[in-house]
């Protein structure tokens, strides 16, 4: 448990402008997609909103990741609209988090070069991609040898630098699809308190796909409960627990309650199916 | 333990060297048939050295290199380019495959007409089998390249060239050198078949022929044995690049 305790900053919150906090940062209208078999999503209305860490949580098969793939531009979507304060994702700088980090990451490139890519991509010159990349691994406070190849580092530095990745372009939204689920618990404990530790830093729209609600719920300032499909919001349940949130968190009555709420409402969509 | 585990390869030599030597020694084979180690090595040393073993040996490396050249320059870009796309590959996926199924040595008679007695048709059908072999390999490696990297490239923005170039091209590398490989070594083999048969005055396949008429076993085996070091060298010399280059191959 000292890892978890360790590598939580203890940075305020202040400087958000409150006036900006109320208005929906993306606004998703009747968005529909079938797949041969199954309507996943008919005409499907949500807001996200803007500077919080939501989690999409929701039984197996309904369209989790599939959401935020549509929303992402990964998987085009049979109808509807995303508009990112109101402008097309074209439009739109974000980052990209995959759950399987072997296959994202780029095995040919150093660790740093993998997190400066997507500045090549945008064509910004060599000394100023150095420049950012370095800014980024001081303001995390990441202690990783970033000259190493992808393969001699660990699952989680590994997701560690796919996530800088998804960060070097400074986006206004970040998607990670499980980003958790391929490491193993120890490793889990660490990257949620990095990715609290990251989001506490930059105050970036997060969408987080869960399929583990004790993460979802730990992470998250709202759990959006999603039905059986073709998908509904169940509920867009709050969590307002202070940050850093710790180990200690996980046994306070608040957190408690919020999960055997978010629990509940999940077992009766299992049971509808 | 490791230093022991590091001599281990050497074992089998030294066994068949060793029931080699035994068999020559008591004459259990006709010494005629089969010379002594002692004497096959030496032939193959002083050959390599000063005699024409060495100039043949030189010049079945020059056309086995030339004609792997040939076939990568073309099969490279070609298999990018069939790779790149699935449909391409799968229209023309049965011409590869009936090709790459056609011993490359039924088609000597054809380069001989086309190319005449030398060096020219030697170099092509053994291009032309080793070019095959590159274009499957590669454009397999391209076809198979990671969905979720070309994802991870699309979704950062990357142009659908610089996805080619970025993600499909070092995708494709491991497979790439994989074709490389077996094309190097399919080249060997059919260069040293034509030395052996059309008009050839030279090269190793030529040097085990004409040794063999003469009855020269010592010569025949020396040729015999320069053949397969350059095969084995020359698989080791492109895994040897392949491990420079290709890095992250397997990991």
């Amino acid at each position: 448990m000292t890892i978890l305790a360790s590598s939580v900053a203890s940075v305020p919150t202040d400087g958000f402008d409150e006036s900006r906090r109320t208005a929906p940062h993306v606004t998703i209208r009747g968005l529909s997609k079938h797949y041969p078999d199954a309507v996943i999503y008919d005409r499907f209305d949500f807001d996200i909103p803007r500077g919080k860490l939501i989690s999409v949580f929701g039984p197996n098969g309904c369209g989790k990741s599939t959401l935020i793939n549509m929303i992402a531009g990964l998987v085009p979507a049979d109808a509807g609209e995303v508009l990112f304060d109101g402008r097309p994702l074209s439009r739109v700088k974000f980052g990209y988090v995959f759950q399987n980090y072997r296959e994202a990451l780029f095995p040919w490139l150093p660790a740093f070069d993998n997190i400066a890519y997507p500045l090549k991509v945008m064509g910004v010159p060599k000394a100023e991609r150095e420049q950012r990349v370095e800014r980024l691994v001081a303001h995390l406070g990441v202690k990783i040898d970033l000259a190493l190849y992808p393969y001699h580092l660990s699952g989680g530095q590994q997701q560690l630098v796919s996530i800088m990745r998804a960060l070097i372009v400074e986006p206004e939204i970040l998607f990670l699809d499980e980003p958790f689920s391929a490491l193993d618990y120890e490793m889990t404990l660490f990257m949620r308190d990095q990715l609290q530790r990251v989001f506490m830093e930059t105050k970036t729209t997060t969408v987080l796909v869960s399929h583990d609600l004790e993460e979802a719920v730990y992470l998250s300032d709202y759990v959006l409960l999603l039905s059986r499909h073709p998908a509904r919001v169940v509920e867009f349940v709050p969590y307002d627990a202070p940050r850093p949130r710790t180990d200690k968190t996980l046994s306070e009555s608040g957190f408690i309650a919020t999960k055997a709420h978010c629990l509940q409402l999940f077992q009766r969509e299992v049971r509808r199916g | 333990m490791k230093k022991s585990n590091a001599f281990l390869p050497l074992v089998g030599v030294a066994i068949l060297l060793a029931v080699w030597g035994l068999a020559t020694a008591l004459k259990l084979v006709d010494p005629v048939l089969l010379p002594s180690p002692f004497a096959t090595f030496r032939t193959l040393w002083e050959g390599m050295l000063s005699g024409k073993l060495g100039v043949d040996f030189l010049k079945t490396v020059m056309r086995t290199i030339s004609s792997t050249a040939i076939a990568a320059v073309i099969a490279i870009p070609l298999g990018i380019l069939l790779g790149s796309s699935e449909k391409l590959y799968r229209s023309v996926e049965f011409l590869i495959d009936f090709f790459r199924s056609t011993p490359a040595s039924a088609m000597f008679p054809l380069f001989l007409v086309l190319f005449g007695v030398g060096d020219r048709t030697k170099i092509s059908v053994a291009a032309f089998g080793a070019a095959l072999v590159i274009l499957f390999n590669v454009a397999y490696g391209v076809m198979n390249a990671r969905k979720t990297r070309l994802l991870a490239a699309k979704v950062m923005g990357a142009s659908r060239m610089r996805v080619l170039f970025d993600v499909m091209l070092l995708e494709s590398l491991p497979q790439t050198f994989v074709g490389l490989r077996n094309g190097v070594s399919l080249a060997l083999v059919i260069i040293v078949v034509a030395e052996m048969f059309i008009g050839s005055t030279d090269g190793l396949g030529q040097r085990v022929f004409e040794a063999q008429q003469l009855f020269d076993m010592p010569g025949m085996y020396a040729a015999i044995f320069a053949a397969g070091a350059l095969g084995y060298s020359l698989n080791l010399l492109f895994l040897l690049i392949e491990r420079r280059f290709v890095h992250w191959a397997g990991r």
